[in-house]
């Protein structure tokens, strides 16, 4: 059994979800690959954000 | 004089050969096959490997393949399976995939199948959309 740490889950899902995005959203490779980094980023990012926020409200 | 509109709808006529769901429907049943048939092999080729990298893995934290449904929540969550086309038919036919999901790592795999499946059907309408030429 595959046992990924949340983190490393939240990598995972990111960086598939960002390629479809990036593939789908937009219509020139170069858009396509600056949308996909955007995705990703702002999945990871806002799941650090997130977790910092739950970690300082549940002390 | 052509408008952009008539320009969208003059490149569309001109790229649609053939049946004009099938990459729809082949990129809903096989994760790629839509944008391989329109000779996008690079993007088909990311695809298909995010789509079953996704499910795979998915399966791999023994996530839970939606078969009957018992509330609203089942439904949503056997739609999106059914997005992944016959993968989500290879895997029950397989046995593959956890009936009851019992520990948090199974949790994180269903979703992942879930949105494998959502994202396979988000392909599969771009390829459409290529194969129409509403999308260049």
């Amino acid at each position: 059994m595959f046992r990924p740490s949340h983190f490393a889950a939240v990598v995972l899902f990111a960086l598939f979800a960002s390629v479809i995005f990036g593939i789908t959203q937009r219509d020139t490779p170069r858009r396509m690959i600056r949308y996909g980094i955007y995705c990703f980023v702002l999945f990871v990012g806002s799941a650090i954000v997130l977790s910092w926020l739950m970690f300082l409200i549940a002390r | 004089m052509a408008t952009p509109v008539n320009k969208i709808a003059a490149t569309g006529k001109g790229s649609q050969r053939g049946f004009v769901y099938l990459p729809l429907i082949a990129g809903w049943l096989v994760p790629g096959a839509g944008h391989f048939l329109l000779r996008k092999w690079g993007r088909g080729a990311l695809i298909a490997a995010s789509i079953v990298g996704m499910f795979v893995l998915g399966i791999a934290m023994h996530g839970k393949l939606y078969s009957s449904v018992n509330d609203v929540l089942d439904l949503l969550g056997l739609a999106g399976d059914l997005g992944n086309g016959l993968l989500f038919v290879l895997s029950r036919v397989l046995g593959l995939g956890a009936d009851q999901v019992q520990v948090t790592t199974a949790d994180y795999g269903t979703r992942f199948i879930v949105v494998a499946g959502l994202l396979n059907v988000i392909s599969a309408v771009d390829a459409h959309n290529l194969h129409t030429g509403r999308k260049s």
